[in-house]
């Protein structure tokens, strides 16, 4: 890992971790106020704030992941350099567009 | 040399090259008797072909480091009977390293690092010639370098109080015996990354204000297979032999390139 990639993944670890407590946070609020699937969607289609929400929670997760993944690729297999870059953006990628496509599903209307 | 064998103990120590093996030898036990001195007297009295590597024998060349009982450590100043688990010794090269044979390990690879990471002083320039003679008149501490022409350079007063040579002080007693590069788990998974003591020196000369190369020096260490592949394990403070601590010196560098990285010093 160089300069660049640890200020991108430290970085983005500061943005993930109070989203996740609210994402942890509003999960155990759903379930204990025995919210139902359309009561959810109920307060979220349509929201821009929790639209913002998941977009910047999907957009730091997809940086923040393909760093550690290229780490690990890296550290734990003989792959060659580029293709652990290589595999590492390309999961960054799946990353993004799967967690946009789930944020999509619960804030567009 | 007649030796008594009326007390005796079993080491083991590894023969030939990577592909090589361990071969028992039964030694006489002595009191205060180091595990260089077990090596030794192998290869001194039972079998002349041993390899291993040695020199000053008081724990400041750092030449003798070995893998004792699965640990790296300086082996001219660990006593037997620390490390004699159930009365044996098992000795080895140490990891991380190409083995050479038996004993004596390939060091080229560790201390080319330590160039990858610009780890020699540079002065500034122009470069003045070393240690000019003193004039008439005139100690050798006159804090004032003579250059050979014009752009004489001033010698930085360093005040051993400051911050930054505390720093240095506390990483600079690094004596190259490479057991914190053979202890570290990165250099075994990532092998470029430039491993604890080459990034060790490069935090004394960070921290060194005479220092001509610090720029360059902070990319070097910046890039892939810089400090930023250490992920703080801290087997380098666990098995160092003079008690320093790389891993800090590492994350003070994780800290300075930040810094450089943000003002754009350093291009990454």
């Amino acid at each position: 890992m160089n300069v660049r990639l640890y200020v991108w993944q430290r970085l983005t670890a500061a943005v993930i971790v109070p989203l996740a407590l609210v994402h942890i946070g509003v999960i155990f609020y759903a379930t204990r106020h025995g919210l139902s699937a359309a009561e959810i969607f109920g307060r979220t289609r349509g929201s821009i704030a929790w639209g913002m929400f998941y977009a910047l929670f999907v957009a730091a997760v997809s940086i923040h992941v393909p760093i550690g993944l290229r780490t690990v690729l890296i550290e734990w297999t003989a792959l060659d350099r580029h293709y652990c870059d290589g595999t590492a953006i390309a999961f960054g990628i799946l990353l993004a567009l799967a967690g946009l496509r789930a944020a999509a599903a619960v804030v567009l209307p | 040399m007649i030796v008594s064998m009326t007390d005796t103990f079993e080491v083991s120590l590894w023969r030939g090259n990577a592909a090589g093996r361990y071969h028992s030898y039964e030694v006489p036990r002595r009191d205060n008797q180091t595990v260089l001195d077990v090596v030794t007297f192998v290869q001194r009295h039972l079998d002349a072909t041993l390899s291993y590597r040695f020199a000053c024998r008081v724990g400041m060349c750092g030449s003798c480091a070995m893998t004792v009982n699965g640990r790296p450590r300086w082996t001219c100043r660990t006593h037997v009977s620390k490390v004699a688990a159930r009365g044996r010794v098992i000795i080895g090269p140490l990891a991380n390293l190409p083995i050479i044979k038996d004993l004596a390990v390939d060091m080229t690879e560790f201390f080319a690092k330590w160039q990858a990471g610009k780890g020699a002083f540079v002065p500034p320039s122009p470069t003045p010639p070393p240690f000019p003679p003193p004039q008439a008149g005139e100690g050798w501490g006159g804090g004032r370098r003579r250059g050979s022409g014009s752009g004489a350079v001033p010698i930085a007063r360093i005040a051993p109080d400051s911050p930054a040579r505390r720093a240095a002080d506390a990483a600079i007693e690094c004596i190259n015996c490479a057991v914190c590069y053979a202890a570290c788990d990165t250099v075994r998974w990532n092998p470029s990354y430039l491993g604890p003591a080459a990034l060790n020196r490069a935090w004394t000369l960070v921290n060194d204000e005479r220092d001509a190369a610090n720029p360059q020096r902070l990319a070097a260490i910046a890039a892939d297979g810089g400090c930023y592949a250490c992920h703080t394990h801290q087997s380098c403070q666990e098995h160092c032999p003079v008690g320093l601590n790389p891993t800090a010196s590492i994350a003070g560098l994780k800290r300075r390139a930040v810094a450089g990285y943000l003002k754009g010093e350093i291009a990454a």
